[in-house]
């Protein structure tokens, strides 16, 4: 089976369009992102990034978020935020409500730890169930076992510890992997290995259901939100000119400059998807920021690979008929690896759930930009710098990358690309 | 087959065998097959739920205080050798100035800063007659912030271990060098945690002086706006002053130098209290030489009807007035309940915080978030594998199930390596896999269309295999070398979940070269060598 053979696509030819595509691409994404940032002031950062305090619950039904709200402004948290998650993606976490407070200036140091605390409070006073009684949806695995083990309903005697320590695992394990953190009846557990009547009708009695579960609650301060922020930065510009350098040595500098600006192109790119689609900006997104950038870099070296190998083998051709015939040769291999890659990100983003979706969305359109952007924006550059700058077709000047001197290219092939 | 070729094989089933026992070990049951790889794949916080924390150790107080001592000591021994002076001050954390020494003791007051305070440079302060500056010495910085983060760090993990929690890491982390990590897989909710970990638990056992007074201003006013020499105001507790708070707040004039300190205890206990039902007590036994100690002291004192006060973080728990010889036990009470009782036991019993601590991050996954997690990132793993595998069947035909070999090899060494690093699988971790996947993808795409590409110009199976894998081996260490580079840098300078990403990412990366290039060249070439020279390569 074999989809391309001998394709003749004069992609340097198209160059232009490629350019225009980009900057139409960066222009729609900027605004975006400008409104979101300028206009509307809105962060484009995560907790990471921002700081502040963010609580994730999960409530067994439609999420009471007036009651919620009513909750929050009693215990003094008038400037939190409540917002449900728009995530069509995942059925489960349609009931997903996210809570947060961001730092301010006058409430202090220690008011985030204050505030998680009373967002807490307030969950646990308005939506734990049954007021006197521990609510089984926040148990803990050893709070269960101590308190079955106190009641003994399996009337086990002494040696019971392990017994009941066992049995508090499967339920727990049974309430957060089958019923996502809330059991809403305690029929629910009749199926779990070793939860007999008995056992069910003491934890029914000693417990009360809660109608919520925490999945995730954050406290991030300013002082280490800001460091997270640099450091991002960092690591990202230190990875790009890791990679400049590198490229530099093995082919051209021209060759490395051309790789670096086009996946900062990608990144560009990719960011202005990020507010165009509302996702924010995570320490695990720029985990995948730079692996898009890693990724764009192999496809683009697996191209410059093959102009480095045809400069040897094409000494009559000209430098763009060059680029054209190795975009064209590798063409098979990168729809091929680009097709798969693409297809496992996008796997990822729909079965890989809440947390690595905003990885993943990151991941699918940098595996197109950066695909595209090897022969859309670096090759373009490697050949433009080649037409000005003591290329092979202009002057006949040898080309550092291979090792012959090249002769001047023939001015017959320069207007078959031209009017291509 | 040729014997280069027989060794290759025996390298490569080695190194297969060596993965798959360090995976699964030597099972005999099914169940104890899924234990072992429980048991060897350790799961980040993400993915197994429970709480990230990481604290700030207030190292300035550490400093501030060693420049307290110093300033106490000084005095006393200025005074103690007859030396005049104007004045003894603090300047900041790390200087102390004295002044207006009396001229004919200032080579005296120099032998004395230099034989006895070695860890300060001393200098003629500027613009000051006769006055000195005390620099506490860079170096003594240094060493103190050091003993300051070990012993945070210890008094921590034996707070921590009393707790009785499974498997918690404690740990200095990236940023300053003033960080700690604490994780607490299982823990859904840290703040018990956060508080005994916090507690400062310095206990001391001081004289009373004087009081209760209703404030500072007022304690201060009965001494003429000058406390006596050595004695300090110390509040009380807040809770003390009752539920009503009706007495408002109260303070103590107390020694400066305490009798006992925590160093001290022997033992601490939580228990009921006997003359306060339905509240707690913590009881503690002295070390014995402490006790002589203070069986003198309260034997004196109760013949004076002197009073005791236990201050704890500096804080005035109880006053109360000696009745007789104490030797080694004491009580602090304080309406706490059997929990705070019990925490704070443990905390006299772990030892005092040299320094107090912050809280800059705090993370907690609940349980069933890291149940969704690990489902979802394993299907999604899964599902990808299986799309990639069966397409690259399809496309590539017998040499596609070389590539899925080689690509199930890579998984194999990488889930191999990080069981023998000890690494821990993260989410991000899983990303990596799944990217490590692609990588290994691209690698044996750009060999087998290489090959074709030889084929079409003509070559047979043989040299174009040859030919495939040369021309295509400089391109995949070009591209791996690359992203090794960058994964480096993520290395070295990112955080957490990045770093686990940079890591999984790294292992796959060389593993891949491994199986893209050896394994399935020798598969290649085993099957060439059996088939006919001139037959088709099924590609």
């Amino acid at each position: 089976m074999e989809f391309f053979r001998n394709v003749n696509i004069d992609w340097m030819g198209k160059a232009k369009y490629f350019v225009t595509l980009s900057l139409i691409l960066l222009a729609v994404g900027w605004i975006s992102v400008y409104r979101q940032v300028v206009v509307k002031h809105k962060t484009m950062y995560g907790i990471d990034f921002r700081g502040g305090t963010l609580v994730t619950v999960r409530f067994a039904g439609q999420p009471p978020i007036s009651e919620l709200r009513k909750g929050l402004e009693q215990a003094g948290l008038k400037d939190s935020t409540i917002q449900g998650i728009s995530d069509t993606q995942s059925v489960a976490s349609k009931n997903d409500v996210l809570i947060g407070l961001e730092q301010s200036e006058a409430n202090g140091e220690d008011s985030l730890d204050v505030a998680k605390q009373k967002i807490l409070d307030v969950l646990h006073n308005t939506f734990g169930g049954a007021a006197g009684k521990p609510d089984f949806n926040a148990a803990s695995a050893p709070d269960l076992a101590a308190e079955l083990t106190r009641k003994d309903p399996l009337l086990l005697g002494t040696n019971a510890v392990d017994r009941y320590n066992q049995l508090a695992q499967r339920l727990t394990a049974a309430r957060d992997s089958e019923h996502g953190g809330i059991v809403t009846n305690f029929d629910e557990l009749r199926n779990v290995d070793g939860a007999t009547p008995a056992v069910i009708n003491a934890l029914s009695s000693d417990y009360a259901l809660g109608t919520f579960a925490i999945r995730d609650a954050e406290v991030v301060k300013p002082r280490v939100s800001a460091q997270l922020r640099h450091q991002a930065i960092f690591a990202t510009l230190y990875a790009l000119g890791g990679m400049l350098v590198y490229i530099a040595f093995r082919f051209e500098w021209v060759y490395g400059a051309a790789a670096v600006i086009a996946v900062f192109h990608d990144v560009l790119i990719t960011l202005g998807f990020f507010s165009l689609f509302h996702y924010e900006i995570s320490l695990t997104v720029i985990a995948a920021l730079l692996t898009l950038v890693g990724y764009s870099m192999n496809d683009t070296i697996v191209i410059f690979d093959r102009v480095r190998e045809n400069l040897r083998l094409m000494k009559r051709d000209s430098f763009p008929d060059i680029v054209n015939k190795s975009i064209n040769q590798t063409l098979s291999r990168t729809i091929l690896t680009s097709g798969l890659t693409f297809l496992t990100v996008l796997v990822l983003f729909l079965m890989g759930g809440e947390v690595l979706r905003a990885f993943s969305f990151a991941m699918v359109v940098g595996v197109v930009v950066g695909t595209y952007s090897s022969f859309g924006i670096a090759a373009p550059i490697v050949v433009v710098w080649n037409k000005y700058h003591g290329g092979r077709q202009q002057r006949g000047a040898p080309v550092r990358a291979g090792s012959a001197p090249e002769k001047p290219r023939r001015e017959s092939s320069r207007k078959e690309v031209a009017h291509v | 087959m040729n014997s280069q070729l027989k060794w290759k094989f025996v390298l490569i089933a080695a190194i297969i065998l060596v993965c798959i026992f360090g995976v699964i070990g030597f099972p005999t049951s099914l169940s104890q097959l899924k234990a072992n790889i429980a048991d060897r794949i350790q799961l980040g916080l993400d993915l197994k739920g429970g709480s990230h924390l990481v604290l700030q150790v207030q190292l300035e107080e550490a400093i501030g205080q060693r420049c307290d001592e110093a300033v106490d000591e000084l005095t006393r021994q200025l005074h103690e050798k007859n030396i005049g002076f104007g004045e003894i001050r603090r300047v900041d954390d790390t200087h102390i100035l004295v002044r207006d020494i009396e001229s004919t003791s200032t080579s005296t007051f120099r032998d004395l800063a230099n034989s006895q305070f070695g860890d300060w440079a001393l200098s003629p302060a500027a613009g000051e007659n006769n006055g000195y500056l005390l620099t506490l010495k860079p170096s003594v910085i240094a060493d103190l912030r050091q003993t300051t983060m070990n012993q945070t760090l210890e008094t921590i993990t034996r707070r921590i271990n009393a707790l009785g929690l499974t498997e918690p890491t404690i740990a200095f982390t990236g940023r300053g060098d003033d960080e700690i990590l604490v994780q607490l897989p299982g823990v859904g909710d840290p703040t018990a945690a956060k508080e005994v970990i916090r507690a400062g638990g310095q206990l001391q056992l001081t004289r009373v002086i004087d009081g209760p007074f209703a404030s500072e201003a007022e304690a201060l006013s009965k001494y003429g706006g000058v406390l006596p020499p050595g004695s300090v105001i110390v509040p009380g507790r807040a809770e003390s002053a009752g539920p009503s708070q009706a007495n408002g707040p109260v303070y103590y004039v107390l020694d400066k130098a305490p009798i006992v300190t925590g160093q001290d205890l022997r033992n601490a206990d939580a228990g009921p209290s006997p003359d306060n039902p339905g509240s707690y007590e913590v009881d503690f036994k002295l070390s014995t030489a402490a006790a002589g100690r203070f069986g003198t002291f309260t034997e004196q004192q109760a013949a004076i009807g002197g009073r005791m006060a236990v201050v704890l973080d500096k804080q005035v728990y109880e006053a109360a007035t000696i009745k007789g010889r104490i030797e080694d036990s004491g009580r602090i009470t304080g309406d706490f309940s059997e929990q705070s009782a019990q925490d704070l036991a443990l905390v006299l019993r772990a030892g005092a915080l040299p320094a107090s601590i912050k809280y800059l991050e705090e993370r907690t996954v609940g349980p069933s978030l890291g149940a969704d997690s690990i489902r979802e990132g394993v299907r999604a793993s899964i599902g990808s594998m299986l799309v990639v595998m069966i397409f690259l069947v399809i496309y590539y035909r017998l040499s596609g199930v070389n590539a899925v070999v080689a690509l199930v090899l890579n998984l194999v060494i990488l889930v191999a390596f990080m069981a023998y690093a000890g690494a821990v699988l993260t989410l991000p971790g899983i990303a990596g896999v799944i990217l490590t996947i692609g990588m290994g993808v691209d690698s044996n795409v750009l060999v087998f269309e290489r090959i074709r590409e030889e084929l079409r110009n003509g070559k047979v199976a043989a040299p174009a295999v040859d030919t495939g894998f040369d021309r295509a081996f400089l391109t995949i260490i070009d591209t791996h070398v690359t992203t090794v580079v960058s994964a480096i840098f993520l290395f070295l300078f990112g955080t957490g979940p990045v770093r686990g990403f940079a890591v999984t990412l790294v292992i796959g990366l060389i593993a891949n070269v491994f199986t893209s290039i050896y394994v399935s060249r020798a598969i290649f070439d085993y099957h060439l060598a059996k088939m006919d020279r001139q037959a088709q390569l099924s590609i």
